[in-house]
């Protein structure tokens, strides 16, 4: 196969649905046309443009298959990979591929969930797994809890540098104003929240909220003359590593550590040029293990390196600007929602929480039980 | 052992009744890795596996105590049994909040929700 090419594809058009609570009777696809449209009108571009539909949900299976329906629209290309959370970053590596080869000239990646209204159980099963689900783990919390654990034991790890993550998203969401959570948080309100599964609390737990996004991308050429600034695909890099967690290997190293340096090596750039990270937070713990497995910090470091708000407001490591999955919005699958904050950031639209300078910002998606791990490095120069 | 015959048997059907026996299944390759989940073949080399019986005793990897709504903390765990393979359990008769990492374990089968025998661990000897 040949190899994708750095910039040859862009970010034309971004936004996010209704965030929050949706009114009854709201459907995932709903929204998702709905953050369509807004990103249509966000690039100058209309429906009958899209020709390639990628999207995934846990809510509407066949997902392409019921926008193409409810848009009313013939895409010449599709695609509906799944691999949880992180599925929206491996779309844009495939939606690259789609467009260099012609095989469509707009592409569409969007993703809608009711699971607040519907709730998590009937909005995203869990399948039956013999060798696990008869322990009763409550999965995905007491994965993301063991990791912590094992991260505690092997590198000294406490539980306040988890309530720092928490505290330091909670800080951004306070600057995002569509972010759900609108009061301070203190490490000592994290650290005395009800505990879930230790030693993670309902702080160190993402948020369960309805919502979705869209962004849509065309090549690099065509993209100079739509609405909007382009904001250039520089890398994309993808790593499976399991699918139960009594399979990952070790759990204080994600599949991360492959899909980080396949991105930057595509872009040609280093973790040094990132200007702005947005790593998947599920749970506290994520953002440690990104921090590290990516290259912000040595490995086991996470912990001391988020301590003092060095990735807060002001901080010299700005990460989850939006206020991220913990405290801003996050419907189940949250990797698009990275990739829209990422895109704003670059076109320096996000306000009281915009990075000064913002050339390089990475978008790193999570999926599962920290199950898949892509990674996608964007800029404002091709 | 021949290929498996998905008509007649299946791995999960195998490591189910030997658990029914009392027992801890597990699966090793030729060269005498152990697998685990049970498969009809080898990962990476699709190499026939037989089954061995674990001794049952193993070290937890890590560990987590689940505080749910209207039910009591219980442990869940992951076990690294010392043939050589993991497994998701728990461990019982001790407070789930005294589980900790490297902690020595032994195979008690306990019954599941529906009477079935479940492989669970109990604090074992020290090494």
């Amino acid at each position: 196969m040949m190899a994708l090419k750095r910039a040859s594809v862009a970010i034309v058009g971004a936004a996010e649905s209704d965030l929050g609570l949706c009114a009854p009777g709201t459907s995932p696809i709903d929204l998702m046309v709905q953050a369509t449209l807004r990103a249509l009108s966000d690039s100058g571009l209309k429906i009958s443009d899209i020709d390639g539909i990628f999207s995934a949900s846990t809510q509407t299976r066949y997902t392409t298959l019921a926008l193409k329906e409810y848009l009313g629209i013939e895409p010449a290309y599709h695609d509906n990979s799944h691999i949880g959370g992180s599925s929206f970053m491996t779309h844009v590596a495939h939606a690259m591929m789609a467009l260099e080869q012609g095989l469509c000239k707009v592409a569409l990646i969007t993703y809608g969930s009711t699971q607040r209204s519907v709730s998590r159980a009937a909005a995203s099963p869990r399948e039956y797994n013999p060798y696990e689900t008869p322990y009763s783990p409550f999965l995905p919390a007491a994965a993301y809890a063991m990791a912590a654990a094992r991260h505690m034991h092997q590198y000294g790890t406490k539980r306040e540098h988890l309530a720092q993550v928490a505290v330091s998203a909670r800080e951004w969401a306070l600057k995002n104003p569509v972010a759900w959570e609108k009061s301070p948080l203190s490490l000592e309100d994290a650290l005395s929240a009800k505990m879930v599964s230790y030693p993670l609390t309902v702080r160190d737990c993402c948020l369960v909220s309805d919502g979705g996004g869209a962004i849509l991308l065309t090549l690099s050429e065509r993209a100079r003359d739509l609405r909007k600034k382009p904001v250039y695909v520089l890398g994309v890099g993808e790593a499976l590593s399991h699918l139960n967690i009594s399979n990952m290997p070790d759990l204080t190293v994600t599949a991360a550590k492959r899909s980080g340096p396949l991105a930057f090596k595509m872009a040609q750039l280093g973790v040094k040029d990132v200007d702005v990270a947005l790593l998947y937070d599920a749970f506290s713990i994520n953002t440690l293990l990104f921090l590290e497995d990516l290259g912000f910090c040595p490995k086991g470091e996470g912990g001391r390196f988020v301590e003092g708000g060095r990735i807060s407001p002001g901080g010299s490591c700005p990460v989850n600007t939006n206020g991220g999955g913990l405290s801003y919005c996050h419907p189940g699958m949250y990797g698009l929602m990275l990739l829209i904050e990422a895109t704003r950031q670059i076109r320096g639209e996000c306000g009281e929480r915009q990075i000064s300078k913002c050339e390089v910002a990475l978008a790193h998606g999570n999926g599962g039980v920290l199950s898949s791990q892509a990674t996608v490095v964007l800029g404002a120069q091709a | 052992m021949s290929e498996f015959n998905l008509t007649t048997e299946s791995p999960l059907g195998i490591f189910k009744s030997f658990c029914e026996e009392g027992k801890l299944a597990y699966q090793v390759t030729p060269s005498g890795q152990a697998v685990f989940y049970p498969r009809i073949v080898a990962p990476v080399t699709g190499e026939t596996l037989s089954w061995n019986i674990s001794k049952g005793e193993g070290t937890v990897y890590s560990t987590s105590v689940i505080y749910l709504k209207g039910v009591e903390p219980y442990n869940i765990a992951l076990i690294d049994l010392d043939e050589g393979f993991r497994m998701m359990s728990r461990v019982e008769e001790m407070p789930p909040e005294q589980v900790s990492i490297g902690l020595r374990v032994k195979l008690k089968i306990s019954k599941d929700a529906e009477g079935r025998a479940l492989p669970v661990f109990v604090k074992g000897d020290s090494t």
